[in-house]
C-alpha cells in the first residue's frame, strides 16, 4: 500500500503547456502515472504528449474521474487554480508553484478544508509511491527516479523537495526503500504538515518507519512532537535538521520562504530538543538516517 | 569560442528556406539564427545546448551537434 | 521585508489608530524644529530595522529643543548592529499608566492569522508566555472572511481586560488585524500599546513585516511610503558582494543561481538547492571549513548563470577554491552545472582542476557531467559519497 496515491490514481495538470509542465508530463507518463488531462486557458483542443488540454477544470471532471490536480501555474494565478480544482470536486491538489503570498495560501487551505480536499505544498516537488505512481516532478527523469526511489518500508516527509530525493536515495541504497515520499513544501503555510500526514502512514501496513527533513522556522516540528507524544504512534521517526548555522542569525532569511528565525521556537536547537523529548531520533548526517531507522524497527 | 558544444551546418541547409526557419524555431536555447539569408550558429548560445536533439529531428545529418568535451563525439 | 517604525506608524494612522504627535527627522536641525513644534518633553528614537536599539543607546529623552538637537546628532551617528539609522523619530513623551502588547501574525499550525494579546506589554513577549501564560491570549481568525471586531474583543477580554478599556483596545486590535490582512503583512505588532495617565489609549511603538512575495501586489502602499524596489530590507543591509549576487540571479530568468549571503571565510561555495544548501553549509562548518558565502542553485539554471555565480564567488578576496555540491537533483542538470562552473573558472582566469575542490551533483544527466569533468581533470564524487562526506573532503583540500 501507499498513502495519498496508488497505481490507478488519475491526475490533471493545471498549467500543462508551460515549459516545466511539458517536461513533467513526459516524465510522469514515462514513469507510468495516469495523467488524463491538462488545463491552460485558451489552449482547449491541443494536446501535450497525447494528453488533452482544456480551458477549465470542469471540462475535464465532467467527463472523467480525476483523483488529483497538479498546479504548475505562475504565482499570480496559483490560488485561483487551486480554488477552481477544489470547486470542481478534486480531493487531492499538489501545488508546485513557489512564491504564492501566504494569505492566498491560507484562504485556499481554508476552502479546501471546508470541501474535504487536501492540499500538498505549495513550493513542493510532489508525491511518489515508488513503482506505482507519482504526482509532480519529484525524482526527475524516470531512470533517475527509479534509482533514488526503490519500493520499500519507509515513509518520507520533507520541507525541501531536493532533500526528499537525497534522503530517499540514502534509504534506497541502504536497502530499506520507500513506501511513499511526500515533498510537503517549503513555505510558512502549507496544506499538509508532518503531523497531519502521520495518521495516513500509521494506517499503511507497508510503512514501518518515518524519515523527515526539517529546517528552522515555523512550529511544524513542535506539532509533530506533540502528535508523537499524544498518539503513541507505532512508527519510529528519524529526523534530520538542516540550517543549524541560522540559529545565530536571527531575522535573516535563507532557503525557503518558511525559513527564518524570529523567536526561540524557530531555532534548530529548540526543535531538536522538542523532537528528542518526544522520542524522535535526530540524525547529525543524512547517512545516519537508515542505520537509526534499522535500529528502531529492529 | 564555445567550450563544450559546437554545431556544424551543412551547405545543403542554406538552400532550404523551410528548414532554416524550422531550425531557428525548434532550438529551445536559440542556437540557430538567420544572418540575412544565411543560417548561422550563435556563438554565445552554443554552450547552452541541452542535447535535446530537436534540431537533428528536423535536419537529420544536415546538422551536427559536436561534444567538444567527449573527443568531438557527434550527438546521435 | 521590515518597515521602519515611522513607516509602520504611517500605516496605523491610515487605519485611525491613535498615535503620539511625531515627526521623522533626518538631521539634528530637523529634530530640533520638531521638538520645538511639539513644545514639551520628547523622546528621540533611532530608525533602524534591527532590534535592541534601547540597549544600544538608540533611544534618548529631551526636555527642550536644544537637547533634542544634540541627542539627534548622537543617535544619527550611532550604528546599531551594523546598521546606520535611516533617521530619528521625534515624538511627544507621555505618562504611561499601563502597557499592553498586541500583535497579529501567521499561525502555521492553524494555517490562520492569529492575534496575540497581553496586558503585560513592553517586555519580551516570549518571556511573558513562559512565566505568565494567563496574561497572554492567542486568537485565530479566518483569512477569507472580512474581519469582524468580536474576534479582537475576545482576544482582549481573554486576558481579563474589561470596563472602560475594553472598547478602545478592541477598536485598535481590530484595526491592526485589518491592516495585517489588507497589506499582506507577516507581522503587525504594537508594543507597547499604552493607557496614558489621562485614560486614553495609543500605540507607542510598532513593528511590521510585509511578505516579500506580496511586494508587487502592495505597490500602492510602497509608493506611498517611498520604498523603492531596490530596498530589500534584510535584517542587515546587503554587502556589495550580495548585491552582485542578486544581479547574477535577476539578469537571467532561467532557474535560480543566487541568494548569495557573504561570510568571512575563504572557502567558496557553489551549492544547492534550498534545503541542500542549508544542509551543505552546516556540513562544511561541521567539518571545520570556513565558508566565504552561502548561495542557492535550483530550477535548472543556464550554463551562463552558473558561470556568473562561480565567477562572483571567485572574485571574493582570499577565495582560492570552491566546492560545488548539491543534493541528488531532479530538474537541475548536473552536466549544465559542470559546464557552468568550469566556464566560470576559466572566465576568472583560474584552472578548473586546481580551483574546484570537489564536484558532487548526482542525479539528472550525471553521466554527461562526468565526461565534462574528466576532460578538465576535476574531482567528481557520485551519490555513494554523502553530502557530509563530500563537504569533509572539500574542507580537507582547502589547505593545498
Amino acid at each position: 500500500m501507499s498513502i495519498l496515491i496508488d497505481k490507478n490514481s488519475t491526475y490533471i495538470i493545471q498549467g500543462i503547456t508551460g515549459r516545466e509542465a511539458v517536461t513533467m508530463t513526459r516524465e510522469l507518463l514515462d514513469y507510468g502515472a495516469k495523467v488524463v488531462g491538462g488545463v491552460t486557458p485558451g489552449r482547449k483542443g491541443r494536446d501535450v504528449h497525447g494528453v488533452p488540454v482544456e480551458d477549465t477544470v470542469r471540462a475535464l471532471t465532467d467527463r472523467m474521474r480525476v483523483d488529483g490536480a497538479i498546479v504548475v501555474v505562475p504565482p499570480a494565478f496559483a490560488a485561483d487554480a487551486i480554488l477552481e480544482a477544489v470547486e470542481a470536486g478534486i480531493k487531492l491538489i499538489v501545488v508546485v508553484t513557489e512564491r504564492i503570498p501566504r494569505k492566498q495560501v491560507a484562504q485556499a487551505v481554508e476552502y479546501a478544508q471546508q470541501e474535504g480536499a487536501r492540499i500538498i505544498g505549495p513550493n513542493c516537488l510532489g508525491i511518489i509511491a515508488p513503482g506505482k505512481s507519482r504526482m509532480g516532478g519529484i525524482g526527475g527523469a524516470p531512470e533517475a527516479t527509479r534509482r533514488a526511489f526503490v519500493p520499500g518500508s519507509i515513509g518520507v516527509m520533507s520541507r525541501s523537495g531536493g532533500m526528499t530525493v537525497e534522503i530517499s536515495n540514502a534509504l534506497s541504497q541502504a536497502g530499506l526503500g520507500i513506501s511513499t515520499a511526500v515533498s510537503i513544501g517549503g513555505d510558512a503555510i502549507i496544506g499538509s504538515t508532518y503531523a497531519e500526514l502521520m495518521p495516513l502512514f500509521e494506517a499503511d501496513p507497508d510503512t514501518k518507519g518515518i524519515a523527515i527533513y526539517s529546517e528552522p522556522g515555523g512550529r511544524m516540528e513542535a506539532e509533530l512532537a506533540d502528535y508523537m507524544q499524544q498518539s503513541k504512534s507505532r512508527l519510529p521517526v528519524v529526523a534530520f535538521m538542516a540550517g543549524r548555522f541560522m540559529d545565530a542569525m536571527p531575522g535573516m532569511r535563507f532557503g525557503h520562504a518558511g525559513t527564518i528565525v524570529e523567536g526561540r521556537a524557530d531555532t534548530t536547537a529548540d526543535k531538536i530538543a522538542r523532537m528528542e523529548a518526544a522520542g524522535i531520533n535526530v540524525a547529525e548526517r543524512i547517512e545516519e538516517i537508515p542505520a537509526l531507522l534499522k535500529q528502531r524497527i529492529g | 569560442m564555445s567550450l563544450f558544444i559546437t554545431v556544424e551546418i551543412a551547405d545543403a541547409v542554406q538552400s532550404d528556406e523551410a528548414l532554416k526557419k524550422q531550425l531557428v524555431e525548434v532550438c529551445p536555447v536559440d542556437i540557430f539564427a538567420l544572418d540575412g539569408p544565411r543560417l548561422t550558429a550563435v556563438e554565445n548560445n552554443l554552450d547552452e545546448c541541452t542535447l535535446c536533439r530537436l534540431c537533428l529531428d528536423a535536419a537529420g545529418d544536415k546538422v551536427a551537434v559536436i561534444k567538444l568535451y567527449d573527443g568531438n563525439a557527434r550527438l546521435e | 521585508m521590515r518597515l521602519y517604525e515611522f513607516e509602520a506608524k504611517q500605516v496605523l494612522a491610515k487605519q485611525g489608530v491613535p498615535l503620539p504627535k511625531r515627526t521623522f527627522a533626518k538631521t539634528p536641525e530637523e529634530a530640533e524644529a520638531a521638538a520645538a513644534a511639539i513644545a514639551g518633553p520628547v523622546v528621540l528614537k533611532s530608525q533602524v530595522l534591527s532590534g535592541g536599539r534601547m540597549k544600544a543607546g538608540g533611544v534618548l529623552f529631551a526636555d527642550d529643543p536644544q537637547t533634542a538637537k544634540t541627542h539627534a546628532a548622537t543617535i544619527l551617528a550611532l550604528e546599531i548592529n551594523g546598521q546606520q539609522p535611516a533617521g530619528v523619530l521625534v515624538e511627544e513623551r507621555r505618562n504611561i499608566a499601563q502597557e499592553y502588547f498586541a500583535a497579529v501574525t501567521w499561525d502555521g499550525r492553524a494555517k490562520r492569522p492569529v492575534i496575540i494579546f497581553s496586558d503585560m506589554g513592553g517586555i519580551d513577549i516570549e518571556e511573558v508566555a513562559e512565566t505568565h501564560p494567563d496574561h497572554i491570549s492567542r486568537t485565530t481568525f479566518s483569512p477569507s472572511r472580512p474581519f469582524s471586531d468580536y474576534t479582537a474583543k475576545v482576544a482582549v477580554a481573554s486576558v481579563g481586560v474589561t470596563g472602560n478599556e475594553l472598547a478602545p483596545l478592541t477598536r485598535i486590535v481590530a484595526a491592526l488585524a485589518r491592516t495585517f490582512l489588507q497589506y499582506d503583512l507577516t507581522l503587525a505588532e504594537i508594543n507597547p500599546l499604552v493607557k496614558l495617565d489621562d485614560g486614553s489609549i495609543m500605540a507607542l511603538d510598532s513593528h511590521m513585516d510585509m511578505e516579500d512575495e506580496a511586494r508587487g501586489a502592495q505597490r500602492t502602499l510602497l509608493t506611498e511610503l517611498a520604498i523603492p524596489d531596490s530596498d530589500t530590507r534584510q535584517a542587515r543591509p546587503p554587502t556589495q558582494f550580495e548585491i552582485d549576487g542578486a544581479l547574477v540571479d535577476s539578469a537571467d530568468t532561467r532557474g535560480v543561481a543566487g541568494r548569495v549571503v557573504e561570510f568571512d571565510g575563504d572557502m567558496g561555495l557553489v551549492i544547492g538547492a534550498g534545503g541542500g544548501s542549508l544542509t551543505l553549509f552546516d556540513a562544511v562548518r561541521g567539518a571545520g571549513g570556513k565558508p566565504a558565502n552561502y548561495c542557492e542553485i535550483g530550477g535548472n539554471p543556464s550554463v551562463n548563470k552558473a558561470a556568473n555565480l562561480t565567477k562572483l564567488v571567485l572574485s571574493k578576496p582570499g577565495v582560492q577554491k570552491i566546492a560545488v555540491m548539491m543534493n541528488v537533483v531532479s530538474n537541475t542538470r548536473a552536466d549544465m552545472m559542470a559546464r557552468g562552473v568550469i566556464k566560470g573558472c576559466l572566465d576568472a582566469g583560474r584552472v578548473p582542476a586546481d580551483t574546484i575542490a570537489i564536484f558532487r551533483i548526482p542525479g539528472s544527466w550525471e553521466e554527461e557531467a562526468v565526461k565534462i569533468l574528466q576532460q578538465y581533470g576535476v574531482e567528481y564524487v557520485d551519490r555513494t559519497v554523502s553530502m557530509h562526506e563530500a563537504a569533509g573532503r572539500a574542507v580537507a583540500k582547502m589547505g593545498n
